[in-house]
């Protein structure tokens, strides 16, 4: 019996406004994998991202957390919120605009999912914040509130607080899109990091060193079509299409 | 100076109706306030419910408030029921400042970035705990310049409830200049008197301020 999948896509499909941003996409992410999505912009990336925690309603495909179906009941009805965000508290989201919530310290935000969705007690997720702090480096900043920080920082508390819930995987939109150059490193040496430790991850980027380099899948994404999916070495040294081939030219 | 010694001598009088105003003020602002954060948590739901009181707001809003304190006390006996000066004053208070404090609430909350909301979805938050832990802290951290203002609008609104009888400082005022026909003095008393509520107000809206200061909502 085969382990169950931290994230399985069959069949996703949608539509804004008539035109189809994500056509029959099928992806299966297993346990403490790194899966890396490219794709050029308006390819349907962060749609794709969105839909597996349901930010986004797909209009046809199923999918699954860890074995639990999202968004969708065993009637085969729409999810009532309960339950829905009892399934999204298994999956952790890191924004390319951090999000942060700027009323509370950085403490204070890795604290709150754990505290009011799990129900947990303070002083057990306060020492599990301080360490996740502490593993990205963050530590130093537990008491400053969010505007204080650099981007780079923001987004290395904003991993904090998604492993604060202990996902069955992370979601990363563009993590390093808003970056400025010099702090694209930090945040990429923190998720190299969780990725040896064995957390699963789902990672939209443009950062293609980081793809190759941590990436146990990598996958295309070309006008809402999966169209590429290999391991990273292949990817990058002998890609099956025409269309991957000219990405990596014109990235190189 | 007879007149003042008259005021003097009249000060309890005065007290009482600074104290009625204080109690009144402090009482109507929470319940407004209270209800006010409520009716934005009720409208963050689309559903008929959130169309009627989007409705109720802007009546509210639309109503001179003598006119809402008159309904209650005058044309709520016709109802059946028969409140006293003070009830239905504190009461239309409450319901006409809660539609502002809702509307102010409200024009925040459309444009709190739809990320951080987004973020807590993502970490498994919903409706009610989202509201008054991630999306209401900011809204009133953001709107306490407007919400202070309200504080004073309804400070000032306590003094149309002498119309309807209740004994605050108004209607204290009142009493003394035509029983002894010192208007001036009466008045400037008072006016003495709600200017120290609104400093004092204003004083604790400003330490409030560095709430919003302290988080880079505000600049002090």
């Amino acid at each position: 019996m085969p382990e169950v999948p931290a994230v399985q896509i069959d069949s996703l499909s949608k539509s804004f406004d008539g035109v189809e941003v994500l056509r029959d996409i099928s992806l299966t992410v297993n346990k403490g994998e790194v899966v890396s999505v490219l794709g050029s912009s308006g390819s349907g990336k962060s749609t794709l991202l969105r839909c597996i925690n349901w930010l986004e309603e797909p209009d046809r495909g199923v999918i699954h957390i860890a074995g639990e179906r999202i968004g969708v009941d065993a009637h085969g009805k729409r999810m009532n919120n309960r339950d829905l965000a009892a399934i999204r508290a298994r999956t952790g989201m890191v924004f390319q605009s951090f999000n942060l919530w700027p009323h509370l310290t950085v403490l204070q935000n890795v604290m709150e999912s754990p505290v009011q969705v799990k129900r947990m007690r303070k002083d057990e997720a306060r020492a599990i914040a301080e360490a996740l702090l502490e593993k990205v480096g963050m530590e130093h900043k537990a008491d400053a509130y969010p505007y204080t920080l650099s981007g780079g920082q923001k987004q290395r508390v904003a991993i904090a607080r998604a492993l604060a819930m202990s996902p069955e995987v992370i979601l990363f939109d563009e993590p390093t899109s808003a970056l400025d150059p010099e702090r694209v490193g930090e945040v990429l040496t923190v998720m190299k990091n969780l990725s040896s430790e064995g957390y699963t991850m789902i990672v939209v980027t443009h950062e293609m060193e980081f793809a190759r380099a941590v990436s146990d899948q990598v996958v295309f994404l070309e006008k809402g079509l999966l169209i590429e999916k290999s391991a990273p070495e292949k990817f990058f040294t002998n890609p099956e299409t025409e269309r991957v081939r000219k990405f990596l030219e014109l990235s190189a | 100076m007879t007149e003042w010694s008259i005021i003097w001598e009249a000060r309890g009088a005065f007290l009482n109706g600074a104290l009625n105003t204080l109690i009144l003020f402090i009482l109507s602002v929470l319940a407004a306030f209270a209800i006010g954060c409520f009716t934005v948590y009720l409208l963050e739901a689309r559903n008929a419910l959130s169309t009627v009181l989007r409705w109720a707001i802007n009546l509210m809003r639309m109503l001179p408030f003598l006119v809402l304190a008159y309904l209650l006390y005058y044309g709520l006996p016709s109802l059946g029921v028969k409140p006293s000066a003070w009830g239905a004053g504190l009461v239309a208070l409450a319901i006409y400042h809660a539609a502002y404090f809702a509307e102010i609430l409200r024009g925040a909350r459309i444009v709190l970035p739809a990320g951080q909301i987004e973020a807590a979805k993502a970490h498994g938050f919903r409706s009610a705990r989202l509201y008054w832990r991630i999306i209401l802290p900011q809204l009133v951290i953001r709107t306490r310049p407007l919400l202070g203002n309200q504080l004073i609008y309804a400070l000032k609104d306590t003094a149309f409830l002498t119309i309807i009888t209740v004994q605050e400082l108004t209607a204290a005022a009142n009493s003394v200049q035509a029983t002894y026909f010192i208007p001036t003095e009466a008045f400037i008393v008072v006016i003495a008197l709600y200017w120290v509520i609104s400093i004092c107000l204003e004083l604790a809206l400003k330490w409030a301020g560095r709430f919003g200061a302290k988080r880079g909502f505000e600049h002090a």
